[in-house]
């Protein structure tokens, strides 16, 4: 935990924050609608005597009472799919709608990419790219067990992403769920600290901000871009956020809503100052909703 | 005739009078073969482009992208052609036979459980042979589990191996 340590001034109650990493998290799965539902996944669930416990901030998210909620016929149906709670968050934000063609730039294992789909209804043209061919192997396998079809898997570097190949000219709203170095899954994997480092957040940033200049690049003016990671550190969020802003004049980092406890964005670290807006990013911390970490920002052209 | 290329997908043609390349099925085939197999309304593949991506896997897409498309994946891949009886795949089935009305074996629990745990077992169904939509009743309603091939009086589980749970 000592590579924590140099958040304490920015985190609130910052042993509560300790104390919360140290924790195992809860079982949280989210509904897939394209194949269910919430009643049917709740009634399935109970009539096989697992207890289910609803979240106030989304109707989706349950905590079920089961260390394996893999082997349940809700998830053989490919009614419910196991992912932590702030994981749901950037999906949310980014609000895709039906009908629209939206990209997901680091898009395996396919948790946030099959959410996307479902909020889509199932229609329009999500494109779920990564660059790494291993993993884009659970991708599809999520995606056909939660019976997604509007999704066109492609394996690119996002960084170069061209999107004729799916005949695509500007996408709707995309996804920057960028490769970080995963402070905020603390409480899953407990190796996550091991590479965490003010280097490593330093060399990631550069392609994080490569990543989510091209999912601006690729955007439509009016269109939204949702920029998140699941780590605390402020030069792998805010900082990236901050220099693209500079970049495109059209750009701001807006407000959005979400019922759960949280900071906002820092306006500024380690004598670095960032983009007023920046405050309207938002920051999750395990100790404020028994969660995992997760930072998010939705920007606007 | 063009080949098939299995590098990238290409749309299947309307009619088979539009076929460029050969053994390719045709989209007004495929919506039949569904509608007529297990009592589909048509309706629900309306906006549905289907694909073909190494020869035989049909996918279905609820969107119209100039061809060909070289991705990986491109929709679902609900279908198998090019073999004397088509094979709907376990994803097909579960995402469209819910409201299935033909060729539809109902499970109990007990059975429900073998067959995803990928066992063959004897049934008295005296429907057609072939490939059936396997379901059973969960939360109030009957929901597909998978793909069954019936013959002779037994029902073989074709959950594949990734997919199969005992519980």
């Amino acid at each position: 935990m000592e590579a924590m340590r140099r958040y304490e001034s920015i985190i609130d109650d910052f042993e509560a924050f300790l104390d919360a990493c140290e924790r195992p998290l809860p079982t949280v799965v989210r509904v897939n609608t394209i194949t269910g539902s919430v009643e049917r996944a709740v009634a399935a669930f109970e009539d096989e005597g697992v207890a289910v416990s609803r979240r106030e901030w989304s109707d989706r998210v349950l905590e079920v009472d089961t260390e394996k909620p893999g082997n349940t016929w809700p998830y053989v149906h490919g009614w419910v799919h196991g992912q932590e709670e702030v994981s749901a968050i950037p999906a949310r934000v980014l609000d895709p709608q039906p009908g629209e063609a939206v990209w997901d730039t680091c898009a395996a294992p396919g948790s946030k990419a099959t959410q996307l789909a479902d909020l889509m209804d199932d229609t329009g043209l999500l494109v779920a790219n990564d660059d790494n061919l291993g993993r884009l192997s659970a991708l599809r396998g999520n995606a056909d067990r939660l019976g997604v079809t509007c999704a066109a898997v492609t394996n690119a570097d996002a960084r170069r992403f061209d999107p004729s190949v799916v005949d695509v000219d500007a996408f709707d709203r995309v996804l920057v769920d960028a490769p970080c170095t995963c402070e905020g899954t603390i409480r899953k994997n407990l190796d996550a600290l091991d590479e965490a480092s003010p280097g490593a957040s330093r060399n990631l940033a550069r392609l994080q901000a490569d990543i989510l200049r091209r999912a601006v690049e690729l955007t439509r003016d009016g269109g939204t871009v949702v920029y998140s990671t699941c780590t605390f550190a402020p030069e792998e969020n805010e900082a990236v956020v901050d220099e693209i802003l500079g970049e495109f004049d059209a750009l701001s980092v807006e407000p959005y809503d979400i019922a759960l406890d949280h900071d906002d964005g820092l306006t500024e670290w380690n004598g670095e100052s960032y983009d007023e807006s920046l405050a309207n990013a938002k920051r999750f911390y395990p100790h404020q909703n028994d969660t995992g970490g997760f930072f998010a920002a939705k920007l606007t052209l | 005739m063009r080949g098939n290329d299995s590098t990238q997908f290409d749309r299947l043609p309307e009619t088979a009078a539009d076929r460029e390349v050969e053994g390719r099925p045709s989209r007004e085939a495929v919506v039949e073969w569904w509608t007529d197999r297990f009592g589909l309304d048509a309706s629900i593949f309306e906006g549905y482009t289907f694909w073909e991506k190494g020869a035989g896997r049909v996918w279905a897409l609820p969107a119209n992208p100039e061809l060909p498309v070289p991705v990986e994946a491109l929709g679902l891949n609900v279908l198998r052609t090019r073999q004397e009886h088509w094979k709907p795949t376990t994803a097909g089935v579960q995402r469209f036979c819910r409201d299935a009305t033909r060729n539809v074996v109902e499970l109990n629990r007990e059975q429900a459980e073998r067959f995803l745990a990928g066992d063959d077992q004897e049934l008295d169904w005296d429907g057609d042979w072939g490939y059936l939509v396997a379901a059973h009743d969960i939360a109030d309603g009957l929901e597909p589990i998978g793909v069954g091939l019936f013959t002779y009086g037994s029902l073989q589980s074709m959950v594949p191996k990734g997919r199969r749970r005992e519980f």
